[in-house]
């Protein structure tokens, strides 16, 4: 059976026929398997949708309880069949609740991996290699200037900035979903005991991340805060909101923003960072060679992000590759502040 | 060289002064001799060495990296050095390459690609036993992981620790091994050593040894800031610092032995030591009212070069010359044709200034005969330079900063006379009785003293008589009244935000004017400002913009200007010039937000043919200036 036959890119997302289903659908379907909670995967207004608990509960709320017609939960490694094809999810290390899910139909078997990273993260499972025919791979960060070092060493630079401006307050921006709650583990884990303050947005997704298990500290909502008790403390906040008006209530702050996109000084400066922190929750490019090679598959469909080199690379190694045309993705996550909206609150 | 790295990635973010003193501080505490010496030469632009070429750059990349891959990622990066210190792969010493599998280039910022390649290449090595059963996946979901960051893939973690690979490595450079190689490297030498740099460096500190060696570090910062902050290291006054630096040279040992208390402040035993400028202040029309005209000595404020031309004895009895730029920068060897004059052991402060048949040119000549390589004997025959004196700082061994400024006035009466030079004069005093009469005389210099050398007057300086010379910008000594600046109202067409403190705020605007077009008036841009406006006023035009914006392009917003709608700025500037560049054709000089005239309709804001009427009367005066450094007080 032709790869193809069983996945194939439409205008509203990968469908897969054979099943009877599209993956992380673009627009309102029949039926839906979600990889993860970010909302330019996860979208509301879908018949039905098969995804893990945590997906689930995200989507829930985001978009509250009638988000979809009927809702499914899956585990990691647990395999159900749909139509005529077999599907298994698998952590991706992404954020919490993310999985690839692997379609196999006869004796072919396509993993889409959604938004995936190998590096360790303290607030999810790790990533899982799961062996291949099709690797659906995105390419976020699909540059070789796409190296994003240890995060634990990114944390310790804005702990030293702390130090060195005690009376400064430090702003960091991060997604709202996932790298949030990250940043805050990595605190944690690198000895940083003092409250930790939150912008409005991100408290109730934090929160549920604490109901999951994950240990987070103390944490305070920002609101209600006078300027002069801010000063010397860390606060998280979508990065749309440290360049705005709501920004103000710190004391000279210093803006930090947490993503891969800090790796190049020209995209920090843009949004007007002065910390920049390169902390990714997708695969940097070593990431990602070494996944395309060790899941064995010898086709590689790219998906979102810096397709042309990762097609390039895959090709020199004498693998099929192509680059899937999926709109739609990447959006909502990890965009420079720059080019945000302005939410207030 | 990580280290740094790291001081001036940080500094190439941070917009406040102050931070970047501290930055600056922290490092020089925390680093030792010689590094943090090298450093406070690289910070004040006092290292030389011949610098690589940028296609030695691409030749090195071009060794390690794959063509298409560099071509892609510098398209998206921009910029070479940048491009080549994110991209560039470790030296291939990985012994674990399965033969198989191409192995994935490693990840050598996390010290553990090569770990990892291992473990992936045992894992797809593990694939193919396992593709039999349904293709089960290889590794074991766990459950979550609270404590210790799970490595991606089984075994990741357990390898790491045992790993002998990350041992392999040479140290990184130190920043004084890198300048002092390089300041004796063979151009044949360089790209292995380079090389092997860029090997042992991480990403940032690839990023700064490249800038640093194509002479591409452009920190942002002045020499004088981080002589403060050296200075702050011991508590000192910078300009301590300032007196002793012509005596100093990297890696400066003494200078920070002195900072830290350990040993005796350095002696300056330069025979022809620069000495810290004193600055004058804006005079505002409130300020004369608290002034008493008798109290002050007026001279005028020619549009030259502010210099201080300092000669001295060696130790051998011979006289040295050297001419001193406002920042202390030694700007001897482009005015040879100087140096002779300078014979008579003293410190002036005074004005550079072209003088042809006795008269004095426009700033425009003088340009022409700064920042030339090579200073030809037709150019100085062409354009014949000169001293015109204000101050004397030192005569023969006496220091005279201490004594009034109209003691130290007619010393340098005297000096001048002694040495009786043509190519050095006094500048002249303006009498006035008071403030109208002073008034009368800015307005009009030609009849009141300059003659026929008005044309290089732009202003008047107002120096207390008791005034000690004090360096830096003291309040209520120097005063500077500049002939009045151009003003015109404006509208408000674009605003952008600021950096720093101000990156929440629209402070950046763009601002038109009227013109007539086929459809009937229009404002065309002349001009952008980002100062001149209170932090009240800004709230309340960052008030405006919010509220007034009609379409938002990325950064820009575009702010509703209409005949009855928008926002009408005054503007003030120092001049105009004809700009092909700009769509108006003119361009401001230092144009800055004088009021806002929240009063007036945008329909009555100036029109183009006004700024045109002032290009015309500046182009007759040959006043317009290029350089921003000319300013001289």
């Amino acid at each position: 059976m032709r790869p193809q036959d069983i996945l194939l890119p439409t205008a509203a997302g990968l469908c897969c026929k054979p099943g009877g289903f599209h993956i992380d659908p673009v627009r309102p379907v029949e039926r839906a398997v979600i990889t993860h909670g970010h909302s330019d995967h996860a979208r509301a207004g879908h018949g039905a949708v098969l995804a893990t608990q945590e997906t689930l509960d995200m989507m829930r709320l985001r978009y509250g309880e009638n988000f979809a017609g009927s809702t499914q939960t899956i585990s990691y490694g647990e395999e159900i069949r749909l139509g005529d094809v077999r599907v298994k999810f698998h952590p991706a290390g992404h954020v919490l609740g993310s999985a690839q899910i692997a379609v196999t139909c006869m004796d072919t078997c396509i993993v889409a991996s959604g938004d995936y990273k190998d590096a360790p993260d303290p607030t999810c499972t790790p990533f899982e290699l799961v062996p291949c025919d099709v690797f659906i791979t995105e390419a976020t960060f699909g540059l070789p200037v796409f190296r994003h070092g240890d995060a634990a060493l990114e944390v310790k630079k804005l702990l030293a900035s702390v130090a060195l401006f005690p009376e400064r307050a430090h702003l960091v921006g991060a997604y709202s979903l996932g790298k949030a709650q990250r940043v805050i583990a990595l605190l944690r884990k690198a000895g940083y005991d003092a409250p930790i303050y939150l912008h409005g947005a991100m408290e109730k997704i934090t929160s549920y991340y604490q109901s999951r298990g994950i240990a987070l500290g103390e944490l305070r909502p920002v609101a209600g805060m006078k300027k002069a008790q801010l000063a010397g403390t860390i606060t998280l906040a979508p990065p749309s909101a440290t360049s705005d008006i709501w920004a103000r209530r710190f004391p000279d702050p210093v803006t930090a923003f947490a993503s891969g996109w800090m790796r190049v000084r020209a995209r920090a400066r843009q949004g007007g960072v002065e910390l920049p922190l390169v902390i990714s929750d997708h695969a940097d490019w070593d990431g990602l060679t070494a996944t395309v090679a060790a899941t064995g598959a010898g086709e590689i469909w790219v998906t979102h992000g810096q397709e042309d080199a990762l097609v390039h690379w895959c090709k020199s190694r004498g693998l099929r590759a192509q680059p899937l045309d999926l709109v739609g993705y990447g959006e909502e996550e990890e965009s420079v502040p720059a080019a945000q909206s302005e939410a207030g609150a | 060289m990580n280290r740094f790295a790291e001081l001036l990635d940080r500094l190439a973010y941070e917009p406040g002064r102050n931070n970047k003193l501290r930055l600056i501080t922290g490092y020089f505490r925390e680093v030792g001799d010689p590094d943090r010496g090298y450093a406070l030469a690289a910070l004040t632009g006092a290292l030389s060495f011949k610098h690589a070429k940028p296609a030695l750059i691409r030749d090195l990349i071009a060794s390690r990296t794959d063509e298409v891959l560099f071509g892609l990622s510098y398209d998206y990066v921009g910029d070479l050095s940048e491009t080549v210190a994110l991209m560039w792969p470790k030296a291939q010493n990985n012994p674990q390459s399965f033969p198989s599998h191409p192995s994935p280039p490693p990840s050598p910022t996390r010290g553990e690609g090569a770990q990892r390649s291992a473990a992936l290449s045992a894992t797809t090595t593990t694939n193919g036993e396992l593709a039999s059963d349904g293709r089960t996946a290889f590794a074991v979901p766990s459950p979550l992981v609270g404590e210790g960051q799970g490595g991606g893939y089984s075994g990741r973690d357990a390898n790491e620790s045992t790993h002998p690979n990350n041992h392999n490595n040479p140290p990184p450079p130190t920043l004084t091994e890198v300048v002092t190689t390089l300041r004796t490297l063979g151009k044949t030498e360089l790209p292995r050593q380079l090389e092997r740099w860029l090997d042992e460096l991480d990403e940032t500190g690839r990023w700064a040894l490249l800038k640093l060696v194509t002479g591409a570090l452009r920190i942002g910062i002045s020499a004088r800031l981080a002589k403060t902050a050296a200075a702050a290291l011991g508590d000192k006054d910078p300009h301590e610092i300032e007196l002793i630096w012509p005596g100093l040279s990297p890696p400066y040992l003494d200078l920070f032995a002195w900072l830290e208390g350990q040993a005796e402040k350095p002696v300056n035993r330069d025979p022809a030591p620069f000495r810290p400028v004193m600055l004058a202040h804006a005079i505002e029309d409130s300020d004369f009212a608290s002034l008493d005209p008798a109290d002050y000595i007026a001279e005028w404020k020619w549009d030259g070069i502010r210099v201080q031309a300092v000669a001295g004895r060696d130790e051998r009895g011979e006289i040295a010359a050297r001419l001193y730029s406002r920042t202390g920068e030694d700007i001897t060897g482009s005015f040879p044709d100087l140096v002779p004059s300078l014979r008579l052991p003293g410190a002036i402060d005074g004005e550079l200034l072209i003088l042809r048949e006795g008269r004095v040119q426009s700033f425009n000549v003088l340009q022409q005969r700064l920042n030339r390589k090579v200073v030809s004997p037709k150019l100085i025959k062409e354009f014949p330079i000169h001293l015109r004196a204000y101050d004397l700082l030192g005569d023969d061994e006496n220091d005279l900063r201490e004594l009034p400024f109209a003691e130290r006035r007619e010393r340098l009466q005297r000096f001048i006379a002694k040495l009786d030079d043509p190519r050095i004069d006094l500048s002249p005093t303006v009498p006035f009785a008071n403030w109208d009469a002073l008034t009368a005389a800015r307005a009009d210099p030609a009849s009141a003293g300059a003659g026929e050398d008005a044309d290089a007057v732009e202003g008047v300086m107002l120096k207390r008589r008791e005034a000690p010379y004090l360096p830096g910008r003291p309040k209520g000594q120097w005063w500077k009244w500049k002939r009045d600046p151009h003003i015109i109202d404006a509208v408000l067409m674009y605003a952008q935000r600021g950096h720093g403190k101000r990156s929440s705020y629209y402070s950046d605007y763009t601002f038109g004017v009227w013109t007539e077009s086929e459809n009937g008036d229009e404002l065309v841009p002349v001009g952008k400002a980002y100062f001149g406006f209170t932090d009240e006023e800004l709230l309340q035009i960052d008030r405006f913009v919010r509220r007034n914006t009609t379409e938002k392009f990325g950064p820009v917003r575009h702010v509703v200007h209409e005949g009855d709608k928008g926002l009408v700025l005054e503007v003030a500037f120092e001049g105009l010039q004809r700009s092909p560049r700009h769509k108006s054709g003119v361009a401001m000089r230092f144009p800055r937000i004088s009021r806002l005239r929240w009063d007036k309709p945008p329909r009555e804001a100036d029109r183009l043919e006004t700024l045109e009427k002032m290009l015309k009367a500046d182009e007759s005066l040959p006043t317009i200036k290029l350089a921003a450094s000319a300013d001289g007080h």
